[in-house]
């Protein structure tokens, strides 16, 4: 009795779709819209999260060392900052690694090798680049190497950018939380228009609803086949949408590479084909069947 | 088997539908239910499916109280019944042959029973040349023969039928209230909403008679003659 009960449920389900193909084609038109929208607020939160992520890592501290401080002390020094909480890493540049690195940036400039043959020594300092794992942990970084007032420590340059670190931190955690409320208020327009929309879809079948009802069909009875023709809408409308986004994708990236080198957003997608896919599927049918099942209830009391 | 105790229906102070109707129907009865529209005839079948709920009283069908039964197992209620509705009440997305079909289907029938009766039942009101048109290619008399084979066709013990004649030709007319003669001859119990005099007047059954609510004449072997 439960497979014929599922079979004629499912077929019911199917039915409805078909013979309201108009009215069930523009449900799914809907439906993929949402899921656009949602499909491009996780593109944006991929493109934003790279972006932050590569701006995070262009800022750091480095403390530049005495000319005769010794390395030990300094590894000593690195150790110490490796191990507080705070700290994401930090690499060391030896005198020779930052005159090395000093002579290939300058290595078309004659003048400046020139400069440094006649100066016989090493005139640059050792240095070490810390980073922290939040931006707006610097402040604490520097103040630690402030107290520890280290005699082999020549300077820091936190002060020098602290201005430009401290604003970056703070327009970088503001963006972050201004694009989740973004998201979500996103998300809820999304999702109350498919809602609403479904409502309407079933709106027009109330009569249908109320003569099952007085024919003797139990409430799951009617309400299977809405279940089946909401999971039909948010597939199929998820489906439509991950089509879309092929050429979307596509074509945007080279106008998207110039703005954000980092992100190329094909590659992106190729990439989590599968999870975004599964997102998308799992969200309409969800949306689907939730709105169906909602909206139908108030029709079934009779 | 059908038992209307002190029932009313009251919509506002202004309009009573129906007025402490006290009423009792016998096993395999034929009762007509007359009166000018507006009588409360369509209303008092209503509440015996519970369309809609009573103001007061209680209504039994075979010692279970209707009015009583919770929302979620009315579909029982429900399934005892056959009712032609005056409006059809046809699925308008559903051909002929689907929607006594699912009258079947959603009482659990088994899909040869369904194969078999549909069509049958389809013959019986003359329409099996129909079975694929929607409601919308049928005529309103074909579409209250489609609604009297429902009603027909899971065999319930009771069918009420609401303004039957309304739409129909008088020949179709006298072909289905012979119809309904037979299937109470066979022993269901038939409760027959109409304001048709001369049909009443040659059944020759019991006839109640409604005005403003009330039941103003309940008589075995009853005429209709206001």
């Amino acid at each position: 009795m439960l497979a014929t009960n599922l079979k004629r449920v499912l077929k019911g389900g199917f039915l409805n779709f078909r013979r309201n193909i108009w009215l069930s084609t523009v449900t799914v038109m809907v439906m993929a819209l949402v899921l656009f929208v949602l499909g491009n607020l996780i593109f944006l939160g991929a493109l934003a999260g790279t972006l932050l992520t590569s701006l995070e890592s262009k800022i750091d501290i480095s403390v530049y060392f005495m000319q005769d401080a010794s390395e030990e002390k300094i590894m000593a020094m690195k150790q110490d900052l490796e191990a507080l909480p705070d700290v994401a890493g930090v690499s060391y540049v030896s005198r020779e690694t930052a005159l090395a690195d000093f002579r290939e940036r300058h290595k078309d400039n004659a003048l400046i090798a020139d400069a440094l043959n006649e100066l016989g020594d090493n005139p640059l300092e050792a240095s070490i680049n810390i980073r922290a794992k939040d931006p707006t942990h610097y402040a604490a970084i520097s103040d630690y190497l402030v107290k520890k007032n280290d005699p082999i420590v020549d300077k820091i340059n936190y002060f020098e950018n602290q201005l430009v670190i401290e604003r970056l931190g703070s327009i970088l955690s503001s963006t972050r939380s201004v694009g989740i409320v973004l998201a979500l208020f996103l998300t809820f327009v999304a999702i109350s228009v498919a809602f609403n929309t479904i409502r309407l879809v079933i709106y027009t079948m109330r009569e249908e609803i109320g003569i099952m009802r007085l024919v003797g069909a139990t409430a799951w009875f009617i309400r299977g086949p809405f279940l089946v023709s909401g999971l039909l809408y948010g597939g199929i409308a998820a489906l439509v949408t991950t089509l879309l986004f092929f050429p979307l994708t596509w074509l945007a990236t080279p106008k998207l590479t110039l703005l954000v080198p980092q992100f190329n957003l094909f590659d992106y997608f190729l990439a989590n084909f599968i999870e975004f896919t599964g997102v998308l599927l799992a969200v309409g049918m969800l949306l689907g069947i939730t709105s169906s099942s909602v909206a139908i209830r108030k029709y079934l009391k009779i | 088997m059908i038992q209307f105790e002190n029932v009313s229906k009251i919509y506002s102070h202004n309009s009573i539908a129906l007025k402490n109707i006290q009423l009792h129907i016998k096993p395999k009865e034929f009762v007509s239910i007359v009166g000018a529209s507006g009588a409360g005839k369509t209303t008092l079948l209503k509440l015996l499916i519970r369309e809609e709920e009573p103001t007061e009283g209680k209504i039994f069908l075979d010692g279970l109280e209707v009015t009583a039964v919770d929302r979620s197992s009315l579909h029982a209620v429900r399934r005892r019944i056959g009712t032609v509705f005056q409006d059809y009440k046809l699925l308008p997305s559903k051909t002929a042959y689907e929607n006594i079909a699912f009258a079947m289907e959603a009482a659990g029938r088994l899909d040869e029973e369904i194969d078999e009766d549909v069509p049958q039942a389809l013959e019986l009101v003359g329409l099996k040349d129909k079975m694929h048109n929607f409601p919308n290619q049928l005529s309103g008399g074909e579409k209250q023969r489609v609604a009297i084979a429902r009603a027909l066709v899971n065999r319930p013990e009771v069918i009420l039928a609401d303004e039957l004649t309304g739409n129909l030709d008088p020949i179709t007319t006298w072909e289905i209230i012979k119809l309904l003669q037979k299937i109470n001859d066979l022993g269901t119990t038939v409760i027959l909403a109409t304001h048709a005099k001369d049909i009443i007047n040659a059944i020759d059954k019991r006839v109640v008679v409604l005005e403003k609510g009330m039941i103003i004449s309940d008589e075995e072997k009853g005429k209709y003659l206001v």
